[in-house]
């Protein structure tokens, strides 16, 4: 090893698209919605902003560690039911019941987490969604605590008088207010998984994904990495579901129902899995989608399942994977011209 | 160093390895070999801890390391390759065996450093050596078979092992490629001083490197000793040594 290294300074060590602060950069391009955005429009886009949320939650298991969860509305659910008791029946300051359903959560996640990964593949994938449906029959189930299949209607917005403080606020609708604040908890939320994801451990999970017996072999406890990063994503998608309670102002037993895994499942893959955004996108366009279609015909389940089947085949690795795709693409025609 | 102790291991009923054997000194490299199905990978994964033997002892510099997880034997100084090749396909070159040196230095529990730049210098200089530094940004899974293999051997070194297990390092190159890759295993054993037990069906390599060859047969160890004695023992040349002149 006494060779000289000849090539570590002729390349950046980060490449320049990778330095670029994301997070900040569509916070600031989505808070002045606030101000210029229709009620329709802000209320279209806190929901996308909840979403996105759920969906990169997910893809730290789906895309990042390759582990394939067919029950992380379980946490979701857990999050948002958490969130809205604490508020409406013990009147709890959101300040408080926000991150009591994101540690709920992550604790619901540590206990069946430690079971489910103890299984690989699609047996891990059938016990997440076993333990979700438990969940969501003791949601059903429990009138005294979660309202049973009725929920928990009139979840109370959070006290946002404080932010007339805040100068350019003071003239802002409830709605608009509520939208800044989810943007704002979400972004810290998504920048916080976006320095996990960079993290040594968001290497080490990337290592279990692409190879399980490997990364046993370079010292890895393979399944105590899998059960934290099972509980980071489960105690994220709380976060998300405690937002989503107060957005729709109540918590039904919908939200931890397995069609809602369904659903983000196919915002992660629709985005493109192997992209940090790319679930933010996949949210993007199936609630957009989702609006639109049902706008123009009763049969929209139909119209957007056709959609969506078109979009997974045309666009293998999603809407991102096929941008970059086309970029690459771009490049080497203009690469070529300029040789 | 290592000592292997009546080694067994039965599959529903047929047994793969059979009481086998094994002591290996410091430094020592050694050669397990043996036509197909005879057992080597079989005992490779018992001292790896990836299969649980029905009886015997492995013993690790004094260890006891017998049927422990691969992990706790990996960070006990035992590195390993596997007999088909076994990377992390869609990382980077470097970023491969840079997994492996967080591993080993106990950063993986780091949620908040930002990984990219960590232990870039080491990781480059281990490329280097293994003559990766050429393609450290390509992905790993598009690399040639060849090198795919060379830089699973990096990954290995990566957890700076004491004791290294090779299954057939070199299976599936070309007669070049072997000769790089046995000129590159015996330098970097020699620098490193590491012990290295290997199998191998090219017999050209196994004379050429092994200090010490153990013949396993049908799950038995047939014969174990110098090259030298190996190669006239009348009952390998029958079972196998046979089979190839
Ligand atoms: N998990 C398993 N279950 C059942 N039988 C197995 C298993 N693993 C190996 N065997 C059998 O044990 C025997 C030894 O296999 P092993 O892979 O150890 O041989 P080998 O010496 O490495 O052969 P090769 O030179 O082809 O790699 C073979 O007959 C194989 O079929
Ligand atoms: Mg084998």
């Amino acid at each position: 090893m006494s060779m000289p290294i000849t090539n570590s300074l002729a390349r950046p060590a980060v490449p320049a698209i990778r330095r670029v602060p994301w997070t900040l950069l569509i916070f600031l391009l989505l808070a002045p919605l606030a101000w210029i955005g229709s009620r329709y429009s802000i209320f279209l886009v806190t929901e996308i902003t909840i979403d996105a949320l759920f969906a990169i939650s997910l893809n730290l298991l789906l895309g990042t560690t390759g582990l394939v969860s067919f029950g992380h509305v379980a946490y979701f659910g857990v999050g948002a039911y958490v969130c809205g008791i604490l508020m409406k029946t013990y009147g709890v300051s959101f300040a408080i019941a926000f991150p009591a359903a994101g540690l709920g959560a992550a604790l619901a996640a540590l206990v069946f987490g430690y079971f489910c990964v103890r299984l690989t593949k699609i047996y891990f994938a059938m016990l997440t969604l076993a333990f979700s449906q438990i969940i969501w029959a003791i949601c059903f189930k429990w009138n005294a605590v979660t309202g049973g299949d009725q929920g928990i209607a009139d979840v109370p917005f959070p006290d946002m008088q404080w932010m007339d403080s805040i100068p350019g606020i003071s003239g802002l609708s409830a709605n608009a207010r509520f939208y800044l604040l989810a943007l704002t908890l979400v972004a810290v939320a998504i920048a916080v998984i976006g320095m996990i994801t960079r993290s040594p451990f968001g290497r080490m999970l990337t290592a279990i994904r692409d190879n399980r017996e490997r990364a046993a072999f370079i010292g890895l406890n393979v399944r105590a990495y899998e059960l934290a990063v099972f509980v980071v994503a489960g105690g994220f998608a709380g976060l998300s579901g405690a937002l989503y309670g107060i957005f729709t102002r109540g918590v039904f037993p919908d939200y931890v129902f397995w069609p809602k895994s369904a659903e983000v499942m196919i915002m992660a893959i629709l985005g493109g899995m192997g992209f940090f955004w790319g679930p933010a996108v996949g949210a993007l366009v199936l609630v957009w989608l989702n609006q639109e279609i049902t706008n123009y015909t009763e049969y929209w389940p139909f119209v957007l399942g056709t959609m969506l089947l078109v979009l997974l085949f045309a666009l293998p690795g999603g809407v991102l994977g096929g941008l970059a795709g086309l970029y690459g693409t771009l490049r080497r025609r203009m690469g070529r011209r300029d040789a | 160093m290592l000592e292997i102790q009546g080694l067994r291991k039965t599959f529903a009923g047929f047994v793969a390895v059979n009481d086998v054997s094994l002591t290996i000194e410091a430094r020592q490299i050694v050669a397990v070999i043996g036509p197909n199905g005879a057992g080597k990978s079989t005992f490779f994964n018992l001292i790896t801890g990836h299969l649980r033997p029905d009886t015997g002892r492995v013993v690790l510099d004094g260890h006891d390391v017998t049927g422990l997880p691969p992990h706790r034997i990996c960070r006990l100084g035992m590195g390993r390759s596997f007999q088909l090749t076994n990377i992390f396909p869609r990382l980077t070159v470097l970023q491969n065996v840079q997994a492996g040196l967080l591993a080993h230095r106990g950063r993986g529990r780091d949620f908040w450093s930002r990984s990219e730049t960590m232990f870039r210098d080491d990781a480059e200089a281990l490329l280097q050596s293994i003559g990766l530094a050429a393609v450290a940004d390509v992905i790993a899974g598009t690399l040639a078979y060849g090198n795919q293999k060379q830089l699973e051997l990096g990954i290995a070194l990566a957890s700076d092992p004491r004791v290294l297990l090779l299954d057939e390092p070199t299976a599936g190159m070309s007669a070049g490629e072997t000769h790089e890759t046995i000129s590159l295993l015996q330098r970097i054993a020699e620098e490193r001083g590491l012990t290295l037990l290997f199998t191998e069906h090219d017999m050209a390599v196994v004379f050429r490197i092994a200090q010490k060859i153990a013949v396993l047969y049908q799950g038995r160890k047939l014969a174990e000793g110098p090259p030298a004695e190996v190669r006239v023992n009348p009952e390998v040349r029958r079972v196998y040594l046979g089979e190839h002149a």
